[in-house]
């Protein structure tokens, strides 16, 4: 009989399964280590807290503006920003992604232009975002449009193209027309790698809220800690970050739920 | 050593009511060229001609890379010939159609849909009303025994019973013909002989018209009422070969000396194949 294998063994074996109670362990253990670390860098002083504020710090600035509800305030706005800029890009780059994928027809004059523009800096764009859409929370949305839908079109132009050319075929020999095939085919079989595309880029998204947030604001996450800065309150900087950390979070956990839902049969 | 192809006329088969039309021809293929690319490219087929009989297991083997896939993927119309022409029931070939139903190497059951309406797919696609789709998928659940597993995906099944899928999923739509593309080629040897088993069963039942494409020339001698082998690329037919094995056949069918002759002399036709490719 082999021998049992000891408990390191299984965790230094390259991807070998371990315990789910030693997963949770560990990941619990990961944020004691950063908090602890945290705690020990603020309380003990070693950075000053004008720098670095303690914990208990920032838990009390998040508890005085969750009573006053300008936190929710200032989330809502932010949620809405990125959510609404998120929707629109992904509304346009789902379906133009496809055909691109699909047809090289569509490809050929797009995927050119949209390689030039996705290495384009965001950030350079929001003064001309200002001049053309003025200040309100369109201009926001489209920074973070701009920020995700090249993106988003090139990877979901991907999962497209990287569909099974015999389960396109198969199709055929069962009847599918040509222009049937990407709704009925190639959609589906790319959904759960669109779903996971999404995913991924409404984490961008989230990112981009800071540099949208940056000029023309009056409110949101972003904006308070831009204000925050200039009076050095670095507990409300602290906050707005955990705040976007953890809203980027849910949305993270929504998309893997939906894609578990909607696509129960892929791995 | 090369044998002129010509039509097989069923009078081979020791069926009881062949009626006319039972006697003509299904697909015939002729003078089929295939080359890659420009005048200079690869040719792959090079003037094949053949024809399959209504309801006759028609089987090509080949040495790997002669094009015999490539012959298929052109019956099926995914693909287009160089020159030549392709008729199923008398049509011309130009693209492909539900009444050239195809089974595939790879799996290609749609990995989204449930058992049942994969095998749905192409009478839905016809737009046949849903009590008569049910029926079609019923009927062909049972055939090839997979009617516990009608709410399974595809992803749950095992690699033999996602291509006795693919088969009833393509008999489901009643095509003319049925093109298999060495189904049974990633399968391991033992469920191999049962899927020739259940081809078999399903083929004798339904009766169908089928070109089915093997490099196994065992598999080709158990199902087939003819052999054509193949020449190395470029892919020419070589030889016809008729099997007189009665029917029904049971596996222990590759034992007898009848099957051993047939089987020699399509090794030799090989391996002169595989010599001069060497």
């Amino acid at each position: 009989m082999a021998q049992r294998r000891t408990a390191w063994t299984r965790l230094t074996t390259p991807f070998a399964n371990i315990p789910a109670s030693t997963a949770t362990a560990l990941a619990l253990a990961m944020w004691v280590v950063v908090i602890g670390g945290w705690a020990l860098l603020s309380y003990g002083r070693v950075v000053p807290n004008m720098f670095l504020p303690t914990p208990g710090t920032v838990l009390e600035t998040t508890y005085r503006m969750s009573l006053d509800g300008s936190l929710f305030y200032h989330t809502l706005t932010s949620a809405k920003v990125v959510i609404l800029g998120f929707i629109v890009s992904s509304v346009i780059a789902v379906p133009l992604g496809l055909w691109m994928g699909t047809y090289r027809a569509v490809q050929a004059p797009l995927e050119p232009l949209v390689n030039f523009i996705r290495y384009l800096p965001v950030t350079s764009f929001v003064p001309l975002f200002i001049l053309w859409i003025g200040i309100g929370i369109e201009q926001r949305i489209a920074v973070i449009f701009f920020g995700t839908f090249f993106q988003q079109l090139v990877m979901i132009s991907d999962c497209a193209r990287s569909v099974s050319r015999d389960l396109v075929n198969a199709s055929y020999t069962l009847g599918t027309k040509r222009s049937e095939a990407v709704w009925h085919v190639i959609f589906p079989a790319a959904l759960p790698a669109i779903l996971d595309t999404l995913r991924v880029t409404m984490g961008w998204a989230w990112t981009y809220l800071v540099v949208a947030e940056l000029v023309a604001a009056s409110s949101g996450l972003g904006y308070i800690s831009l204000k925050a800065m200039r009076g050095f309150q670095v507990d409300v900087i602290f906050m707005a970050i955990a705040a976007i950390g953890l809203l980027g979070l849910i949305t993270d956990t929504a998309f893997r739920i939906l894609r578990a839902r909607v696509a129960p049969w892929a791995p | 050593m090369t044998e002129t192809v010509k039509a097989n006329n069923l009078d081979g088969m020791a069926s009881a009511n062949v009626d006319a039309r039972a006697a003509g021809t299904t697909m015939a293929i002729e003078d089929v060229t295939l080359r890659y690319g420009d005048a200079n490219g690869v040719l792959a087929l090079d003037d094949v001609s053949l024809k399959v009989a209504k309801n006759e297991f028609c089987v090509i083997v080949g040495p790997s890379g002669c094009g015999k896939s490539s012959l298929l993927y052109l019956a099926a119309g995914l693909n287009d010939a160089t020159s030549g022409s392709i008729k199923v029931d008398g049509r011309e070939v130009i693209e492909p159609g539900p009444d050239r139903g195809m089974v595939f190497q790879s799996y290609t059951l749609f990995p989204w849909l449930t058992v049942r309406a994969n095998i749905e797919y192409g009478p839905k696609r016809k737009g046949l009303p849903a009590q008569q789709r049910k029926q079609i998928v019923d009927q062909y659940l049972n055939e090839v025994g997979l009617a516990p597993f009608a709410d399974h995906y595809p992803a749950q099944l095992s690699g033999g019973m996602k291509q006795r899928v693919a088969i009833a999923r393509a008999l489901a739509n009643d095509p003319a013909v049925l093109l298999m593309d060495e189904p049974f080629g990633a399968l391991d040897s033992q469920t191999r002989g049962t899927m020739q088993k259940l081809l078999l069963r399903v083929w004798e039942r339904q009766q169908k018209t089928v070109l089915f494409v093997t490099h196994d020339i065992d598999e080709a001698l158990v199902l087939g009422d003819r052999v054509l082998v193949m020449t190395a690329r470029p892919g020419k037919i070589k030889a016809e070969i008729k099997v007189d094995i009665l029917r029904p056949r049971s596996m222990d069918v590759i034992l007898e000396p009848d099957f051993i002759a047939l089987k020699r002399r399509i090794l030799g036709l090989l391996h002169d194949e595989i010599d001069e490719v060497h």
